[in-house]
């Protein structure tokens, strides 16, 4: 079995607990974010077991390359604590099973992986994708698994992860380019920590898309608009690859206005802490980060992940602002698709 | 022995449910299956049908002249295939209406007025038993070339050749055409029926027959693209032709002139009057060309295009589909397609029914005379239409 | 002897008669698993007047007559079980009058759910009326007729509690009208404060008459509807949740329902809850009170909210589609279902009944309950889904079902539309004075046993 690389001694001698103490939805002092870090570090109790939201950043607050969120989840799952209800828990598990309903497309040594989302599937299209959208991998047998992570379901991470990893393997891939972060997340942040071999070279979107649109700048046209980013908590597993999302919006021409929920003070899209957590939470981060979206002067709602999209395009709308997909801003931009405007 | 019957999609038709979904439009307002609404019974519906079917081909009932009106009325619209909730199922319910209205070809027993619809296409080459050096009159003093190699060849089909109302109508979209600079030619009297109605009454082999002998014409022809004044023409050309080796790029009419007009290129005289336009169900359910028909109408300043209760995918048909143009299974009564759809127009506040086919346009002329509101709601080929407004 | 068929066709004219072998088989069944019977004739009418002159006809030479809708009761109501005339009523299907103010609308016969829906939409779009989840063409007068249910029972109980008169063609041929249209042209109460004789009427699943007009109540039509489900692994549970749901007086319908597939639902128990708002604030608020009378079961972890996502369209739609489709699971084009109405508390038991059902006779199960009249009780449906072509299937489909009722009527429950079969278990089982008060009312109202015989008879 597969077990969490975790160096005890990294966090003993921390300077500065920022994987606590700049945590969004938990209070506390120095003192006392060392001190809970240490508690889950040596296995006994913390309120963090009962209290965390499962929002990922803890893993980009660590700046020594520990990993406190996979701990928490492994914690957890070691005392029982269930983080969402157990139906709500096993609903995932059961609808993310391997039913043998996989998709593959002509996959050379390149695949491009669409998870289980059907959205990423229509996203990854087009002439940016045109070299690779015949490569297509979509289904359950080649979904990551760090969903589960919020469920503290690490069990079911160990057990999937390496069955996933294994199915690219019988498809003699090279590369698999990650439509979704939670996918690039897991081959270059989870798998190594749980000391999985990823046998492929995992390609982040953003770098593909940044090479494409650079590769086509004379056909961009810049969009000139202004929008607010949504991050995504599986970002928090890549934070290296956050600066991206600028690059590419300076490149078609997005204005990204400073805003107070952005980069490490990124809020989370909520559909999670819905389960986690419920109404008072969800609703009131939500209100939170679209007030903060419209306070900035965005007119655009740029999303990352078809999960925070789903869970809050319809929000953003009532507010007025356009939810978009940044893979759909890049296609507008070479003038592949008109870009929608909320009315 | 006994005749055994046995239909492709034999092994699903007892999937329907006949739930009734394919009764009605996307909203429920009214019966929209139109032999359900002419006949009344549930039995002239898909479901009623589909369940016929199944005890027919189980030998429950026998092949009768009841039976025979049940398929033969069924107008192929195509709003069960639209409205039905089975998304493995729907998509044959079409194919199994046909395979069954064969088998009954195969056994002969068909109603009259198809039996002889298929002998007049076998002896004449069209339905009106007309001789075949007539079918090009309607183009007559238009000048009009033969088809030489231009960049259309325009298609006008049986009803147009041969119908009073239809010749009208090739005449105008004929000049249109020409009007807006369109290259195009005919092929006159050596036209041929296409045979869309043909097919689906059920004469596989008439209809192979008829498709080949035009693919061959059209491809010794060098023609490539097709332009149609008849939805029906266009419906086969595109969807069964290509089967046969005959792929060609085909468009209806209204698609060639809204591209023609698109962007202002062409403007129309003003034309201060109110239309509704009636979607034929081959352009539109079948083909989804919706918008072209609307596109042209719209670009005639002062024309008040109003929409019909139904319409688009929801659109009633003029009861003239599945052949019924030609063989009336359907009939002529109160709750007759025609005689609905036209009520249903003038309930719009509409002057002008628009319609883009030229077996629509003959049904609902009929429709307004039967239901004696000529002097309240002229029916409209959109071409004529456009001709009145006149060229700016 | 009279020639039946030429009589019939003088009264309704050639379009409204037909003995063509076509529609005495279509006619002769319906689309669940009950042996088809045919009639000797089947008439559609147009107007009140034929339906009382073929009525009229019937009694006088002792035929019997079945009126029907759509047909999709699914338990062989309309199957002619002794032969005779089965009555088409969808030609009657005009929209006589919707009184705004009043909130109420009158209807023939033979209208659809679905034609009135749409009706309400263009002219009235600020009322609606409670829409079942059967398919669009069923119609009013049916659903009423055997204490139907839609999408507002669970504020305002059964759709035949929604009533607000009836004009009935007696057995004998008599037109009678009930409630407040006998006395004036308003319809506006099927009884009160006169005895309430719709009584007679709804509930008799055509057995004392044929309903020629029916006035039924409509409701607000609030501009937002939105949608939660709360799913918990706990069965027991579920009458606490919903207990707790009824007490917000605020839910426009709950429905719980569990099923095996697809497997995201395997194990779990999903109460779907539908409110409404005329402004966003009206319905953030209600999803807040909804949120906080669970949160007892969120802390513990035994139920939360799942996320709705994509399947919202199909969740909000009315009626909606998914629920025919169940008919296909099996790539068959069939289901039926048991509905008994019984105590909210009991769901547990038949929730195990159910999946015990299922593995027995190896069949495909689905169930949903919905809530009626705020939780005085509740429908729970046993469907199982059934392979057409498959008849071993469709008779495990018929035991399975025939058990279920058996069970409900253990458990004290009172089984829905039941099939003839399920109506002697049903008869066998009541007070011998209730029996004796049916029988009185039904021979009096139709003394030579012509409606929908076969039906509420004690063998």
């Amino acid at each position: 079995m597969y077990a969490l690389k975790f160096e005890k001694e990294i966090c003993a001698t921390c300077p500065s607990p920022d994987c606590l103490l700049k945590c969004q939805y938990m209070e506390f002092d120095k003192d006392e974010a060392h001190q809970e870090m240490m508690k889950l570090v040596n296995g006994e109790d913390s309120r963090v077991l009962t209290e965390c939201v499962t929002c990922y950043a803890c893993e980009e607050y660590c700046r020594r390359g520990n990993h406190p969120y996979y701990l928490i989840g492994e914690r957890r799952e070691e005392k029982g604590i269930l983080t969402a209800p157990r139906a709500i828990t096993n609903q995932w598990i059961n609808m993310t099973a391997m039913q043998g309903k996989q998709m593959v497309g002509e996959v050379q040594d390149t695949a491009l992986s669409s998870c289980l989302i059907p959205e990423l599937g229509m996203l990854g299209s087009g002439k940016l994708f045109e070299d690779v959208a015949q490569a297509i991998t979509f289904g359950a047998e080649f979904m990551c698994p760090a969903v589960h992570t919020h469920f503290a379901k690490m069990s079911v991470v160990k057990e999937r992860l390496p069955k996933v990893i294994d199915h690219f393997r019988q498809l003699g891939v090279e590369k698999v380019i990650c439509l979704h972060d939670e996918c690039y997340g897991t081959y270059t942040s989870i798998a190594p920590a749980f000391g999985i071999e990823v046998p492929f070279t995992p390609i982040y979107y953003m770098d593909f898309l940044l090479e494409k649109l650079n590769e086509m700048k004379d056909q961009i046209t810049p969009l000139n608009i202004r929008a607010a980013y949504q991050r995504p908590c599986s970002n928090r597993l890549i934070p290296q690859k956050h600066r991206l999302v600028r690059e590419i919006m300076d490149l078609i021409g997005v204005e990204l206005p400073d805003r107070t929920y952005q980069d490490e003070n990124s809020l989370c899209c909520a559909e999670i802490l819905r389960a986690v957590s419920g109404y008072r939470l969800a609703n009131d981060v939500q209100q939170r980060n679209i007030d903060d979206m419209v306070e900035c002067g965005a007119s655009y709602c740029v999303f990352n992940c078809p999960a925070c999209q789903s869970t809050l395009s319809e929000k953003v709308a009532k507010r007025g602002l356009t939810p978009v997909h940044i893979i759909d801003l890049c296609k507008a931009a070479i003038g592949e698709k008109e870009l929608e405007v909320t009315a | 022995m006994a005749y055994v019957r046995s239909i492709e999609h034999a092994d699903i038709v007892h999937r329907c449910f006949r739930c009734g979904y394919c009764k009605f439009p996307s909203d429920y307002v009214d019966f929209n299956c139109p032999s359900h609404k002419a006949f009344g019974w549930d039995t002239f519906s898909s479901g009623g049908r589909m369940w016929l079917i199944r005890a027919w081909l189980s030998g429950e009932i026998e092949t009768s002249p009841r039976f025979a009106q049940i398929l033969f009325s069924c107008v192929a619209c195509g709003n069960c295939e639209a409205q039905c909730v089975y998304p493995r199922f729907k998509d044959f319910l079409l194919n199994i209406f046909e395979e069954t209205k064969s088998e009954l070809v195969d056994e002969g027993k068909i109603p009259p007025t198809v039996r002889d619809y298929f002998k007049a296409i076998t002896v004449n080459g069209n339905p009106y038993k007309l001789p075949q050096d007539k079918r090009g009159e309607w183009s007559e003093g238009m000048g009009i070339e033969e088809f030489s190699g231009q960049e259309y060849l325009f298609y006008v089909g049986c009803v147009g050749s041969y119908d009073e109302v239809g010749r009208e109508m090739a005449r105008s979209v004929g000049k249109l055409l020409k009007d807006l600079g369109v290259s195009f030619g005919i092929l006159g009297a050596e036209e041929t029926c296409d045979g869309n109605e043909v097919k689906v009454l059920g004469e596989k082999g008439l209809f192979t027959a008829l498709a080949e002998e035009n693919i061959i014409k059209f491809k010794a022809k060098g023609v490539k693209k097709i332009v149609t004044l008849d939805p029906h023409a266009l419906n086969v050309f595109r969807r069964e032709y290509p089967k046969l080796g005959g792929a060609f790029q085909v468009r209806h009419y209204t698609e060639v002139v809204a591209d023609a007009i698109g962007g202002g290129r062409t403007s129309f005289g003003p034309l201060k009057t109110r239309v509704t336009y009636h979607d034929p169900c081959y352009l539109g359910r079948r083909n989804l060309i919706f918008e072209p028909p609307r596109e042209v109408l719209r670009a005639v300043p002062g024309l008040d295009l109003v929409e019909m209760r139904r319409w688009a995918v929801d659109s009633f048909c003029c009861g003239g589909g599945g052949g019924n143009f030609f063989t009336d299974v359907i009939g002529t009564g109160e709750q007759s397609p025609a005689r609905v759809r036209v009520r249903e127009a003038l309930e719009t506040g509409a002057e002008v029914l628009a319609v883009a086919c030229p077996q629509c346009a003959k049904m609902l002329v009929d429709g307004v005379k039967a239901e004696g509101i000529e002097d309240r709601l002229e029916v409209m080929d959109i071409a004529q239409l456009l001709s009145r407004a006149g060229l700016a | 002897m009279k020639d039946i068929l030429r009589s019939l066709v003088d009264i309704l004219g050639e379009r409204g008669v037909s003995n063509a072998a076509e529609e005495l088989w279509f006619y002769a069944r319906d689309p669940g698993v009950l042996e088809a019977h045919f009639p000797d004739y089947v008439v559609a009418p147009e107007t009140t007047e034929q339906v009382r002159q073929v009525v009229r006809l019937a009694n006088e030479e002792k035929i019997p007559i079945v009126p029907m809708g759509n047909g999709m009761a699914l338990t062989g109501l309309v199957i002619p079980l002794k032969g005779g005339i089965v009555m088409d009523m969808k030609r009657m299907n005009r929209i006589l009058e919707v009184n705004e103010k009043a909130r109420y609308a009158v209807v023939e016969g033979g209208t659809s759910q679905g034609a009135l829906k749409a009706y309400l939409q263009d002219h009235h779009p600020q009322l609606r009326h409670s829409l079942p989840d059967a398919p669009p063409t069923t119609t009013i007068a049916a659903n009423v007729s055997l204490h139907g249910q839609g999408r507002l029972t669970q504020q305002y109980g059964f759709n035949s509690d929604m009533v607000t008169g009836l004009e009935v063609v007696l057995p004998t041929g008599e037109v009678c009208k009930i409630g407040s249209p006998s006395l004036g042209p308003y319809w506006f109460s099927k009884g009160p404060t006169l005895p309430d004789l719709s009584g007679l009427f709804l509930g008799w699943l055509g057995t004392t008459g044929i309903f020629t007009k029916v006035g039924l109540k409509l409701y607000p039509n609030k501009k937002i509807r939105d949608v939660e489900i709360f799913v918990t692994d706990r069965v027991d549970l579920v009458p606490d949740i919903i207990y707790k749901l009824t007490h917000l007086e605020m839910l426009e319908d709950i429905n719980a329902w569990f099923q095996p597939r697809p497997l995201m639902f395997k194990d779990n128990y999903h109460i779907t809850m539908y409110f409404t708002g005329d402004t966003e604030e009206e319905v953030e608020f209600k999803r807040k009170m909804i949120w906080d009378s669970l949160e007892e079961f969120i802390v513990t972890k035994d139920g939360g909210f799942m996320g709705v996502g994509y399947m919202k369209p199909m969740l909000l739609e009315m009626p909606q589609r998914g629920i025919a489709a169940f008919a296909d699971v099996p790539r068959g084009g069939g289901f039926e279902y048991s509905g008994p109405i019984t105590l909210i508390e009991h769901y547990p038991d038949y929730a195990l009944k159910v999946m015990e059902l299922a593995e027995k006779y190896e069949v495909i199960y689905s169930s949903a309950a919905r809530v009626v009249s705020g939780g005085h009780s509740m429908m729970f449906s046993i469907s199982f889904a059934f392979n057409r072509a498959d008849a071993a299937m469709m008779e495990r489909v018929k035991k399975a079902l025939d058990e279920a009722t058996e069970f409900a009527l253990e458990k004290g429950g009172i089984p829905w539309k039941p099939n003839y079969k399920e109506q002697r278990m049903t008869l066998e089982k009541l007070d011998p004075n209730t029996l004796k008060l049916l029988q009185m009312v039904k021979r009096n109202l139709d003394p030579n046993g012509i409606m929908n015989p076969g039906n509420w008879e004690v063998s």
